[in-house]
């Protein structure tokens, strides 16, 4: 299945990533790849067979509404790249409002 | 440029209404969290709302029966099954990059509500109410105007993250023509209290725990519908009916120059009552929903879900019609008790022992006018239904005059505590003692003998002056009604 070039450029988009003019179609090419092969799966026969999201027959696991254990802040903020003491700290979002 | 009155005439409006309400539990939706409002940044949280490597989440059984009951009491059907889906999304305010929330298999569809406009009464259809979870508040900072758009960076408190977030969204309500800015706030009015009866959520708009988008298109008499905005940051019942007002104005002065409406998110701002265009570029396809593998399917047993219905609470519209009666009200008096929000308080008020009507003449007099001054709600003036009661009891047992009883609630509501206090420590209480108002009345008639001889004469509105010097002397606390009785008993020959 081949992408196009603007699909590869609208995807990079939603994922706030800047991709070179040689990316561009690295990654046109790559992703082209990866989607032939999953289109082979398309050619197993499933009319049969329901969509499955869960492969446990099970429903309604659920918990009680009791308050549990909750993390240290400082451990929390720790493992960021970046944070000013009590919230993290992300590069400001291009091309979308609040 | 159009006016409301001139886009109304040339066009219909279609309207939708978009609400998310914050659900009270205890804890998170796949967590156990905590979820107090203010709580300092960062610290309700856990490896599950976090999205660390390896959490996975569990559903809140409590989160469920609350929408199962929203669901109920507006007259919505119950899926018999259905599933969470993963919303996908690259944006900083939810770590997982998903957000779990319902996509086609909503836990609640097709049902209404009927709201009441001045005595009419509309019928809004409600799509669906589905169970998603709330995310984490972005605090932009940087730009001059702590707005996305020239910010440098954005800082994250993810103690919002997760907290469950119920979403109702109306069916396209047509054929308000110009009661649609009214509509639209009546629904979203009613909605509240609906809410707030089930016991499920604050619901307060000023908190975010009530948040609301609102869709508007406009078409040309008889002709289909037209291209649909989507206003978000609508965050008042004020301002509900603003923005449709606002984007109707402008959509009919686009379209009457011969413009098109582009579908897009606008949002509204407060302050100036306009909205202004966003840029978000996401659609449905984008977001890339997909039934969510870490959870199981919720299948909400018949019998259960029959219980909840049995057992919801008496709502809005049957039990204001109900108070309506009992108080001996117009539809009109209720109408204005509603508007002003007064009907939980003055129904508290009664249940503490005040008639219906002091209790109506309280909150609709005295503390609305302050609560209007002060620009709150009626409920947030710091007086309790209780202390109303009290105040009045101590009007009908002779304890207080109306205007005594008034200087005694100011006292309440700047904080001195209970009528009773109050009068104690202000020192106010009627001279109900006849002795001492004999003496005062006494004195009066002697410091003005001049007065006192027209009286005697007949002359029994000068009794206006003695009855004034009698009030002075006591410091208002007596009953001026009392005094006027005895300077004329003093006085008669």
């Amino acid at each position: 299945m081949l992408v196009t070039r603007a699909e590869v450029e609208h995807v990079a988009e939603l994922a706030r990533l800047a991709l070179t003019e040689t990316e561009i179609p690295y990654f046109q090419q790559q992703l082209s790849a990866i989607l032939t092969e999953v289109e082979k799966m398309q050619e197993v026969p499933t009319d049969d067979v329901p969509p499955t999201s869960q492969v446990i027959p099970r429903t309604n696991v659920l918990r009680a509404d009791v308050i549990g254990e909750t993390l240290e802040r400082d451990d929390i903020l720790a493992i960021a790249p970046a944070h000013d003491g009590v919230r993290y700290s992300v590069p400001r979002i291009l091309g979308e409002d609040e | 440029m159009l006016s409301f009155d001139d886009v109304v005439a040339r066009y219909e409006p279609v309207i939708g209404l978009e609400t998310h309400v914050e659900l009270g539990t205890q804890t998170k939706m796949f967590c156990g969290c905590p979820t107090v409002f203010g709580a300092e940044p960062n610290t309700q949280v856990c490896p599950v709302c976090l999205g660390l490597p390896g959490s996975l989440p569990v559903t809140n059984k409590a989160a469920i029966e609350a929408t199962v009951r929203i669901g109920l009491a507006l007259n919505c059907s119950i899926a018999s099954w259905c599933r969470f889906a993963r919303k996908n999304y690259f944006y900083p305010d939810m770590p997982k990059n998903f957000q779990i929330s319902q996509y086609d298999e909503p836990l609640c569809s097709d049902g209404y509500l009927d709201v009441e406009v001045d005595g009419e009464l509309f019928r809004i259809g409600i799509e669906r109410v589905h169970l998603e979870e709330d995310t984490g508040k972005s605090l932009h900072v940087g730009g001059a105007t702590g707005r996305i758009h020239g910010a440098t960076e954005s800082l994250v408190d993810f103690n919002r993250a997760g907290i469950p977030l119920v979403e109702i969204v109306t069916k396209p309500v047509p054929g308000i023509g110009a009661r649609a800015p009214e509509v639209a706030k009546a629904y979203v009015a009613e909605l509240r209290d609906v809410i707030r009866t089930l016991g499920v959520s604050d619901v307060k708009m000023e908190q975010g725990s009530m948040r609301c988008d609102v869709n508007t298109s406009l078409n040309k008499l008889g002709e289909t519908w037209g291209t649909r905005t989507e206003t978000k940051n609508v965050n008042s019942l004020r301002s509900v009916e603003r923005s449709v007002r606002s984007e109707m104005i402008r959509q009919g002065n686009i379209l009457e120059n011969g413009g098109h409406i582009i579908q897009e998110t606008r949002h509204f701002h407060e302050d100036t009552g306009e909205s202004t265009s966003g840029r978000s570029k996401e659609t449905a396809t984008d977001y890339r929903y997909f039934p969510e593998p870490d959870l199981v399917p919720l299948a909400p047993d018949a019998t259960w879900v029959k219980e909840l219905k049995a057992a919801l609470p008496e709502l809005p519209r049957v039990h204001r019609a109900r108070l309506t009666a009992e108080w001996g009200l117009s539809a009109l008096d209720m109408q204005s008790i509603l508007n002003a929000g007064a009907v939980e308080l003055i129904e508290q008020t009664v249940a503490q022992g005040a008639s219906p009507e002091a209790a109506r003449k309280w909150w609709l007099g005295e503390l609305s006018r302050h609560a209007n001054e002060r620009g709150i709600e009626l409920g947030d003036s710091g007086v309790t239904p209780s202390q109303v009661a009290q105040l009045q009891k101590l009007v009908d047992e002779g304890k207080l005059t109306d205007k005594l009883a008034r200087q005694v609630l100011e006292g309440v509501l700047a904080g001195e505590g209970d009528p009773a206090e109050v009068m104690a420590a202000r020192g106010i209480e009627v001279v109900s003692d006849t002795g001492a108002l004999t003496v005062a009345v006494d004195e009066a008639i002697a410091a003005n003998p001049d007065i006192a001889e027209k009286i005697r004469g007949g002359n029994q509105a000068a009794a206006g002056v003695l009855i004034g010097a009698v009030m002075k002397t006591t410091r208002g606390q007596a009953d001026a009604k009392t005094v006027r009785e005895l300077v004329l008993s003093r006085l008669s020959n």
